[in-house]
């Protein structure tokens, strides 16, 4: 017998039933808006030196600093939200900030995505000791105040880039396990899956030719819900001087500037919030669109 | 139901073992403990005085013994920064923190129960519109923004809010509404789809069809089973809550655990991040345990596990 298994028709999401969930997603308004202000965002964050009208890290310390939004300095040339404290203009922060928090989002969540899945899977499937081994360690991690883990470990290991991807993707593993763990349980005992052992597939083939690709949409909805969490985690440690380091433009880090300055320059603090605020609406727009899509039912 | 309880309290010990290891091995990831917390001018006989002196050329295991022997006595060294115990410093500013995050989940419930029903029961209405679309902004609101901008209104603009410090009501307002912003608004949709899915339930529609008047049957039926994810999600925001308080702390000056340990981390005076880190996950845990005694009375399902 050739090694190639004859699966059941039903087995496989085939090409149609991805059209048809594509169709249904793409019938929902607000997860389409959603999807579009994500796009925005990375476009921006991609042609951040097209877009941006100034150098983000170029300081004036002259008489550039702390201008309102809308005003226009000697050589006539307008800056839209503003300066900041060192006279740096205020548009070109915000869009370059866009980088590190996209970044961070998708690293982080490659990284917990996949842990978790590999997590969710061998749990799920093999079940026993495995199981109860690594639920205790999922407790374990749960049991923690994310963020004063988080920095805790940056704290002893230094703020960087790096640093903060591997902190916030280690410790989110947890719902993306849960999620598979509970798919795989279903799927687990379907007839196809049976059938596929019983034919003589082994374990490692069945998990990943008829198990992975049905555990892929609720695996896709925890991504994108997380990763709006992911970049306001990102956003939280720079605001405590916790992420990138300046003088690399963060929202948060812009954030924390911000609040030194409330009572004389409000702007400072308003639109590097307001720019976390429509990326991570969108991403949960979409999110929210894609679960509904799927299941409305699923508790996620 | 016992067996299931047992169980429990047998699984959060276990927790409570992971969480003791994993604060202790927190120095270690560096490899070198001394380093870590000497400051970085030292030299290198310092560090290795310093490292006699507190036992860190000791096996890993043996180290580990006397950090778990030390913590359950309440003895997790000195702090670096102000020369006392460490534990008694993490102790004292408890109230703070259970005074903050009890107002904001208070005030969550408050607000997001009611809201949560109303908008189930009076589906796709301008109320259930209003309130979910103010519940999905109230998810995707950076915390730490909302206090900044609530500061810049109403202590800025308006001097009617205090914007730091603890003492009177007044001073709980604004970070009690910052921290529970996001549990308030998370509650409300959970509310409303637990709601929504115990309202279109058969034994409902008999209830209606046989001709019971609409509140008894919302308010016997539908709450009681609703009522269960809210527990559960309760336990969950509590550690949300718990660490939320870290960043509402620091922007308010609150003199809570969150606050301390942030300071502590810049001090690099590890034995009060321990002693924190470690009381906060114990109370975490603690109060899960809890969550799921009240579960096995709303639930009888459960106990028969």
């Amino acid at each position: 017998m050739s090694g190639a298994i004859v699966l059941p028709e039903a087995a496989r999401p085939d090409r149609r039933e991805w059209v048809a969930f594509l169709r249904r997603l793409a019938a929902r308004r607000t997860a389409l808006f959603g999807l579009l202000v994500v796009a925005a965002v990375v476009v921006t964050a991609l042609a951040a030196p097209l877009l941006s009208p100034f150098d983000p890290i170029e300081q004036d310390l002259g008489d550039l600093r702390l201008k309102a939004p809308g005003f226009r300095d000697s050589a006539g040339r307008l800056h839209p939200l503003g300066t900041d404290h060192l006279g740096r203009d205020l548009l070109a922060r915000v869009i370059y900030g866009a980088r590190p928090a996209l970044l961070v989002g998708f690293a982080a969540v490659a990284i917990s995505g996949l842990m978790g899945m590999a997590a969710g899977l061998a749990s799920g499937y093999f079940g026993g000791r495995l199981d109860d081994a690594l639920m205790r360690l999922a407790d374990i991690q749960l049991a923690f105040p994310f963020i004063l883990l988080a920095i805790a470990v940056i704290g002893v290991l230094g703020p960087s880039l790096q640093t903060i991807i591997i902190v916030i993707g280690v410790s989110s593993w947890v719902v993306y396990a849960r999620i598979v763990r509970g798919a795989v349980l279903t799927l687990r005992e379907r007839e196809f899956v049976q059938a596929a052992l019983a034919l003589g597939g082994g374990d490692g083939r069945v998990v990943l030719r008829h198990i992975l690709p049905n555990v892929f949409t609720p695996w896709l909805v925890v991504a994108t819900l997380d990763m709006a969490r992911v970049i306001v985690i990102e956003s939280a440690l720079s605001f405590l001087g916790l992420g990138v380091q300046p003088p690399t433009p963060t929202w948060g880090g812009m954030l924390a500037d911000g609040r030194v300055y409330i009572s004389t320059a409000w702007w400072l603090a308003t639109f590097p919030g307001l720019a976390i605020l429509i990326t991570v609406l969108g991403i949960n727009l979409f999110g929210d669109g894609l679960r509904d899509t799927l299941d409305p039912r699923l508790k996620l | 139901m016992r067996t299931f309880l047992l169980r429990r309290l047998w699984q959060s010990l276990v927790v409570l073992f992971g969480v003791s290891f994993v604060v202790f091995a927190i120095l270690f990831l560096t490899g070198d403990p001394a380093l870590v917390l000497l400051p970085p001018d030292a030299s290198a006989e310092d560090v290795r005085r310093f490292r006699e002196v507190m036992g860190f050329n000791d096996p890993f295991l043996v180290q580990y013994g006397r950090f778990l022997r030390g913590a359950l006595r309440g003895d997790f060294g000195q702090s670096v920064r102000h020369g006392e115990p460490a534990f008694d410093l993490v102790l004292e500013r408890m109230p703070a923190t259970f005074e903050l995050a009890g107002a904001a989940l208070l005030l969550a419930l408050c607000l997001a129960i009611p809201a949560g029903i109303v908008s189930a029961v009076r589906r796709n209405s301008a109320l259930d519109y209003v309130a979910t679309v103010v519940a999905l902004f109230g998810q995707s609101l950076p915390t730490f923004w909302l206090g900044i901008m609530l500061i810049l209104v109403f202590s800025v603009q308006f001097s009617w809010l205090p914007s730091s410090g603890r003492g009177t009501l007044q001073h709980l307002v604004l970070p009690a509404i910052t921290l529970g912003l996001f549990t308030t608004a998370r509650i409300t949709r959970l509310t409303r789809s637990g709601m929504l899915e115990v309202l279109n339930q058969d034994y409902i529609r008999t209830a209606r069809a046989k001709g019971v008047s609409d509140p008894p049957v919302v308010w016997k039926h539908a709450l009681k089973n609703a009522a269960i994810p809210i527990v559960t999600i309760v336990g969950i925001e509590l550690g949300t809550l718990l660490g939320g308080s870290v960043i509402t702390e620091t922007i308010f000056a609150w003199p809570g655990v969150g606050r301390l340990s942030v300071q502590a981390i810049a001090n690099r005076d590890y034995p009060v991040v321990q002693a924190a880190v470690f009381l906060l996950a114990t109370t975490f845990v603690v109060v899960n345990l809890l969550v799921d005694v009240i579960y096995t009375y709303l639930d009888p399902r459960i106990r028969l596990r």
